[in-house]
């Protein structure tokens, strides 16, 4: 049988092409490029070559032992370094060119422990514009044993509203004793022996007049400020931050 | 030349010209990262990875989504996420109304009032569920994307073409298209640090261990024990994808 | 910022209504991928139409048989540039021919549109105008004469014998043609309903959905020209030719509403996790689109105008009439068909809880302005072809002036 002349003629065309692709596949291309295996391979390569800004706590612990075991007993256990201090991988190649951050003002503390109703029941938490808002939080906290500042707790008993507001306040670890003398008979009967309040300025100066001995409190020029009204007119002792 | 062999010769001639010209430059690439790959002792096979989170443990901090970014160079505007965190609260007709509070830092610190009418609120880290069978690798139609022998995904940013099939295969929102590279971007499992014995970013910074990263392969891994101590479930089930992230604490509004 | 941060992300942010996953708010199919469907429809559709001729033996057609084959043509050269122009990397889009994953439906692209092309258009096409080749590179005068010689691939046979081969050689590919354009445009429906991530796509029906709405546009493209050539000729339309290709147009068009319909209650009827917000998709992003411009303009009136046009007595200009205005309408209804499935489907957050906005650039890449250039080259292909390979076959008696 004779092959139509069409089918001859599409058929070396068709040839030529099935040729040029083979050509093109199997000889201009290299198998290389082909080979899936080798394609995930490299890219696993790639992938394994970049660079670490994390270090690890483990890295931390080799020269910084003891906060390390400090942070392990306590609160913040389950937190890592860098949790706070940052990508640190840099600071482990290099100690002392490079320094890791270290948060010490009041903005960084609240990203975990302001509070947040759709934090879990339990999880520490303040409201940082009433928590002894100026204060920097590792004044009273120390971020590596996180405990809540042991304030004095003897008159929380009768006094909790005072006591909760002076908590939070700037005047945290003050013991109550500080500006109060309470008598013995004050914790029997104690309308019949009411504790005593400070009566002059001078005793608020005792910390806060300039020249005073106390380095954290604020200092005023009990000469000048505020003409001559009582310190407690203005500031409510308990809770001094208010206005 | 017809007009057939002329559009034969598109099709293939022209892309074999690109072609050479990519593989000259592989070929120079090959070289330089042979033997990185081998990493100490590490054997791919023994592994196979996945991740627990605890949903009562998350403080909605965000510490994770900016070590990711920090971690693994993910552009830093709002719009590119490798992980994020989302906040859900349920109303009292039982509705749920979500946030992403990774998008829009700024407000957050505002510590809103919690809604008279929301009965129950919580955070949920997201990221790519590493799924065990993932519906982008089966639809990027040139293999860019693939499972890992230790049950990572990744993409070969050196082969994505950019087509996006594979970001709208993905039910959960996981990937983006990467505006430098012009390729598909995805969580790795941190997967540079995970072969030399480091948790992945957002776990090694997470404060409460909300995020739990293992091996499933290993009876001993913290991810099994988390699997032994909590009832967990994976998100949209349905879909049948097998994710690798496991849930504790789940709500049925969750997705 | 970077610079490569596409515009206007950050507007976005605010036009989010509910919550949607944050990688989200780009959308990433733009109206280029609304092009490529509709141009793949409009070539199906018109090979299909070609097909009646050949396979159904529908004489009445034969006077739009080549022009149908050449808008096939036309339209699948300009098929893969929105996609091309749509990559990321659009170097590398030859990996999708030389590496494909065989598991993705997108792959299998570079295989249906070679085989499309050239196992089956371009056979046909050649098949029918190998002897008008002959005979005219005969009487021609260079240089038509040699691109005549050429594309007829020198061959020099004119006789009855060879014309009669031909003619069973186009029966037979016809017959492969007609699943091969199904599986062309089937294949792109499959790219969406396979998609199980997206409620909105990822539906058994999409892939017949996606033929039969080709088959009707394929139908209306061809009317459309058929009209505007004769007229730009001069020529009287062939009335029998032109109420037979409109009643075809009309089946087609019942079919797809109906497959729609169907779509579209059984989504309602099973009500499943994802109905509400398709609802408020529909409501409150696509209501202009899908309802008034898919469904009533493009669907509803056509059918309208097309049972008028039969039922009553009309003379022919007023039919020419009314059949352009539904040709047309039906074009806007099916590409705005394609825009509600690609966008539409982009539109709302796969965790069913918010809806996104599409923002089309105008000048960029992937803007309005690239999508225009793109849907009138296959028009310039056609002007040409046309000049190439005449429309009439030779010997046919010339259609009578207007």
């Amino acid at each position: 049988m004779r092959v139509p002349d069409q089918i001859v003629r599409l058929g070396i065309v068709t040839a030529a092409i099935l040729v040029a692709a083979v050509l093109v596949r199997f000889v201009l291309i290299p198998p290389a490029f082909f080979s899936t295996k080798l394609h995930r391979s490299s890219t696993v390569e790639r992938e394994v070559a970049k660079p670490i800004s994390f270090a690890g706590a483990v890295a931390c612990r080799e020269c910084h032992e003891e906060e390390f075991e400090r942070k392990e007993s306590g609160y913040h256990k389950t937190l890592a370094c860098e949790t706070c201090h940052g990508p640190s991988a840099r600071h482990t190649e290099d100690p002392l060119e490079v320094k890791p951050y270290a948060p010490r003002d009041r903005k960084f503390c609240p990203v975990c422990h302001a509070y947040d109703a759709s934090r879990p029941t339990g999880f520490p938490q303040i409201n940082p514009s009433a928590h002894n808002p100026l204060r920097a939080c590792i004044t009273c906290h120390n971020p590596h044993d996180p405990v809540p500042p042991e304030t004095p707790r003897e008159c929380s008993a009768c006094h909790a509203q005072i006591a909760r507001s002076k908590e939070v306040s700037s005047h945290a670890l003050l013991p109550c004793a500080t500006c109060h003398t309470v008598s013995r008979q004050h914790r029997i009967s104690p309308r019949s022996a009411p504790p005593s309040k400070p009566q002059t300025r001078e005793f608020c100066g005792g910390c806060h007049a300039t020249g005073s001995e106390n380095p954290d409190a604020p200092k005023v020029d009990l000469a000048t400020h505020g003409d001559n009204y009582l310190c407690w007119q203005c500031h409510y002792p308990h809770l001094p931050e208010a206005r | 030349m017809n007009r057939r062999q002329f559009l034969e010769g598109t099709i293939f001639f022209i892309p074999a010209s690109a072609v050479l010209a990519t593989l000259a430059r592989e070929a120079g690439a090959a070289e330089t990262t042979a033997g990185a790959g081998a990493i100490g002792s590490y054997v791919p096979a023994n592994h196979y990875y996945g991740m627990g989170i605890e949903i009562d443990k998350c403080i909605g901090c965000n510490r994770c989504v900016e070590a990711c970014k920090a971690e693994n160079n993910v552009p830093p505007e709002p719009f590119y996420f490798r992980t994020w965190v989302e906040r859900y609260s349920i109303k009292r007709n039982g509705e749920a109304e979500v946030e992403c509070i990774s998008v829009d830092t700024e407000r957050r610190s505002e510590t809103p009032e919690q809604e008279k009418d929301t009965i129950r609120s919580f955070f949920v880290p997201k990221l790519c569920n590493h799924c065990a069978h993932p519906p982008c690798v089966q639809v990027c139609p040139v293999g860019a994307t693939f499972s890992t022998v230790d049950g990572v995904v990744l993409v070969d940013d050196n082969r994505c073409i950019g087509c996006r099939y594979c970001i709208q295969a993905c039910p959960y929102g996981a990937r983006f298209f990467n505006p430098r590279t012009k390729t598909a971007d995805k969580c790795t499992f941190c997967y540079h640090r995970v072969v030399k014995g480091l948790n992945p970013a957002c776990v090694e910074v997470c404060p409460t261990q909300a995020r739990v990263f293992g091996d499933l392969s290993s009876k001993a891994s913290r991810l099994v024990r988390f699997q032994r101590m909590n009832k967990t479930n994976v998100l949209k089930p349905a879909l049948n994808t097998e994710p690798k992230v496991y849930y504790a604490g789940f709500d049925g509004e969750v997705r | 910022m970077i610079a490569e941060i596409p515009q206007g992300l950050q507007e976005l942010l605010h036009q989010v209504t509910g919550y949607i996953y944050p990688n989200e708010i780009e959308i990433h199919w733009s109206i280029l991928i609304v092009v490529y469907p509709y141009i793949t429809g409009l070539v199906a559709g018109a090979f299909i139409l070609a097909s009646l001729v050949k396979v159904f033996n529908v004489k009445e057609l034969q006077p739009t048989y080549r022009l149908s084959l050449l808008t096939a043509l036309a339209f699948l050269l300009i098929a893969p540039f929105p996609l091309l122009l749509h990559l990321g990397s659009p170097l590398r889009s030859f990996e999708i021919f030389l590496t494909p994953n065989l598991s993705s439906a997108m792959a299998m692209f570079g295989f249906v549109y070679a085989w499309y092309l050239m196992g089956v258009l371009l056979l046909e096409i050649w098949f029918e105008y190998r002897r008008d080749l002959v005979v005219l590179s005969q009487s021609e005068r260079p240089p038509l004469r040699w691109i005549h010689r050429v594309l007829a691939l020198f061959s020099r046979d004119a006789s009855d014998a060879g014309l009669a081969f031909d003619r069973k050689a186009i029966k037979v590919i016809t017959i492969i043609g007609i699943p091969s354009a199904f599986l062309l445009h089937g294949y792109v429906g499959f790219i969406f309903g396979s998609v199980k991530a997206n409620p909105w796509w990822g539906s058994v029906l999409m892939p017949i959905v996606f033929l039969m709405s080709a088959i009707v546009s394929g139908i209306a493209m061809v009317i459309f020209l058929y009209m505007i050539i004769t007229a730009m000729r001069n020529e009287k339309i062939d009335m029998k030719c032109l109420d037979t290709i409109t009643s075809y147009l009309f089946y087609a068009v019942i079919v797809d509403f109906s497959l729609e319909g169907l779509d579209f209650i059984h989504r309602l009827y099973e009500s499943e996790e994802s109905i509400k917000i398709l609802g408020e998709l529909i409501s409150l992003k696509l209501f202009m689109n899908l309802v008034v411009l898919q469904i009533l303009l493009g669907m509803l009136i056509p059918l309208g105008i097309l049972v008028i046009a039969r039922l009553k007595h009309f003379n022919d200009d007023m039919r020419k009439l009314l059949y352009f205005i539904a040709v047309i309408l039906i074009q806007l209804g099916i590409f705005s068909t394609r825009w509600n499935v690609v966008i539409g489907g982009q539109l709302f957050s796969k965790s069913f809880r918010g809806l996104m906005t599409y923002k089309m650039e105008v000048l960029g890449m992937e803007g309005l302005l690239t999508a225009l250039v793109l849907l009138a080259l296959p028009f310039v292909i056609l002007a040409i072809l046309i000049r190439i390979l005449p429309t009439r076959r030779l010997g046919e008696p010339p259609a009578t002036p207007a």
